[in-house]
């Protein structure tokens, strides 16, 4: 076992650990910080996807977190009123049901990032970067205007939605249930990062030219890596929805976009687990230092600046040095 | 008459008032090697572009086994049977050798919409690889990332992934370019053999290896050919040996 493996298995047993202690000695609200973390590191798992894999520096990420927290929003809000979605030409009703909201999430933020990707992608660099955050505004000032679903107040889910045979409401067991997505979807992302579609993609962003050059289409490439990523960022969007049981235009502001991708840089970019590290320990200094003083960002952009400037693999990266080839 | 595996039939192309290219007309036959050569400038890279996608031409057009691929992506052509080596290494840097050649085997094989199983339990990509890293000697530097290998071993390697797509016609742009005497050697001598599998447009400034190579050379000056011929023909013509030769002929 290499050191990497050894401490991606380290990683991965504390985030199953941890909170069941805290369950056992009686800290509730810690479970519900750990679940905010492995929620926000699936959400920048997604990103990693794009932006790791593919090199797509997409300020914009928060279209699919919202969009994933808004169709949680919507469904919840049509059951808890009685109401249905839509009435012509056929009738939607809203759901309790996560397997339901999850698949709705995962499909409307893979089409829309289908979308976004088609146009975007066709630039690169600071210009990728501006109209992906062009997007988010979009979506971040729809929301706000959107008085049907709250508008600038959000909307307020009164009870956490239900999962077939786990009690949602006890805090341990709804963090179960994210821990498995989270390592589900991670074990994906490692066998993507090793297959054939993972190679080219890799490739895609360190030599287009080359891959062009062997028959392969970059754009498409990246296209395929842009919806993955947005279908995995949506679907965190909605266990966060669920989570606070509330949904607000936040989700979709560029600051939310900007907190995935300092997760993955305050992680290690390039890294599997850079997101997941990298969420985790944002969660925890927001918390602690959120203690300390209200203006606690001070500290972070002092952590962020040394990362940068001094440990460019990220944490991840100061603790294994640079990654190797993988075999 | 047998019919080109590779032409440009007229193609012009110009950016503002520099015409990079000016009615190009050359054809790669079955079997030979046929080197372009001109000084700095004279539009060779532009020419490459032109035939392999990613710059169309004004007027002209570009066939390969007879079909029009004017129109098509860089993508396309190469799946049409295009091999292309590029004059600055155009690799992986921070994959393995391996990992480089079975991007190539990859592509020609064409399908890259699987996201599950490991490419390298791809016994196929993998045979295909290793094939084209034993050709070119590299078959011991497999799990060696790409950035560690030495800028001869990188030259090796660009016609390796090249030889992963068994392609129909070469078209390489300097691979010579920084190699040693001795690399010079050893490449001008596998390039000697690898014409009878497919054509090979060579650009190349090395003289000794294009005159120890080409089949029939064709001059470029200022977007123009101004002569193609065997190697004595060049070698005879006084405007080649105004142009560009000097005293090296």
């Amino acid at each position: 076992m290499t050191r990497e493996t050894l401490f991606n298995s380290a990683a991965l047993a504390a985030l199953a650990l941890v909170p069941l202690w805290a369950h056992f000695s009686g800290e509730p609200f810690t479970v519900t910080l750990a679940t905010r973390a492995v929620i926000l590191a699936l959400a920048a798992v997604g990103l990693h996807i794009a932006l790791g894999l593919g090199g797509l520096v997409s300020l914009g990420h928060a279209v699919f977190f919202g969009i994933g927290g808004y169709a949680m929003g919507i469904l919840a809000h049509h059951a808890q009123t009685y109401t249905p979605l839509m009435e012509w030409p056929f009738v939607i009703e809203g759901t309790k049901s996560m397997p339901v909201i999850w698949l709705v999430a995962v499909v409307l933020s893979s089409v829309v990032a289908y979308f976004i990707g088609l146009l975007s992608l066709r630039t690169s660099g600071v210009y990728f970067i501006m109209i992906t955050l062009a997007f988010g505004q979009m979506f971040f000032f729809f929301a706000i205007s959107w008085s049907a679903y709250g508008g600038e107040d959000g909307l307020s889910i009164y009870v956490r939605n239900g999962f077939p045979g786990v009690n949602t409401l006890v805090p341990i067991q709804f963090y179960a249930l994210c821990f498995v997505i989270l390592a589900a979807v991670m074990f994906f992302a490692a066998r993507l990062q090793r297959s054939p579609f993972g190679l080219a993609l890799n490739a895609a962003r360190q030599v287009p030219d080359r891959v062009e050059t062997v028959g392969l289409n970059p754009m498409r490439l990246r296209l395929v890596a842009f919806v993955l990523s947005g279908a995995i960022t949506g679907l965190a969007g909605a266990l966060f929805a669920d989570l606070n049981r509330f949904v607000s235009p936040t989700m979709f502001s560029w600051q939310m976009s900007g907190e995935l991708i300092i997760f993955i840089i305050l992680g290690g970019l390039g890294r599997l687990y850079g997101p997941v590290v990298g969420a985790v320990v944002f969660v925890a200094l927001e918390h602690i230092l959120g203690d300390l003083s209200d203006y606690w960002h001070i500290y972070l952009g002092v952590l962020l600046l040394g990362v940068v400037l001094f440990a460019r693999g990220g944490i991840i990266g100061m603790l294994l040095g640079r990654e190797v080839a993988h075999d | 008459m047998t019919e080109a595996i590779l032409a440009t039939q007229g193609i012009s192309k110009s950016f503002g008032a520099l015409k990079a290219s000016d009615d190009v007309s050359i054809d790669l036959m079955a079997g030979e090697i046929h080197a372009i050569i001109g000084p700095n400038g004279a539009g060779k890279s532009t020419l490459i572009k032109q035939i392999c996608g990613g710059l169309k031409p004004d007027t002209g057009t570009v066939k390969l086994l007879g079909e029009d691929v004017t129109d098509l992506p860089t993508e396309l052509r190469a799946r049409a049977g295009l091999g292309r080596t590029f004059q600055i290494s155009a690799l992986a840097m921070e994959d393995t050798v391996l990992q480089n050649a079975v991007l190539g085997a990859l592509g020609g094989q064409g399908n890259p919409w699987r996201f599950f199983k490991p490419v390298l339990k791809d016994q196929d990509l993998l045979d295909t690889a290793m094939e084209a890293l034993e050709r070119v000697g590299l078959q011991d530097h497999a799990k060696t990332r790409t950035a560690e290998l030495s800028h001869g071993q990188r030259r090796q390697l660009e016609v390796a992934v090249a030889l992963t797509l068994k392609p129909k016609a070469f078209v390489m742009d300097e691979p010579m370019a920084g190699l040693g005497t001795e690399g010079s050697k050893r490449l001008t001598e596998f390039l000697g053999d690898l014409r009878h599998q497919a054509p090979i447009l060579l650009v190349e400034h090395d003289m000794d290896a294009v005159f120890a190579l080409a089949d029939r050379i064709s001059v470029l000056v200022y977007g123009k050919v101004i002569a193609t011929g065997t190697v004595e023909e060049i070698r005879a013509n006084k405007d080649v040996r105004d142009a560009y030769l000097g005293d090296e002929a």
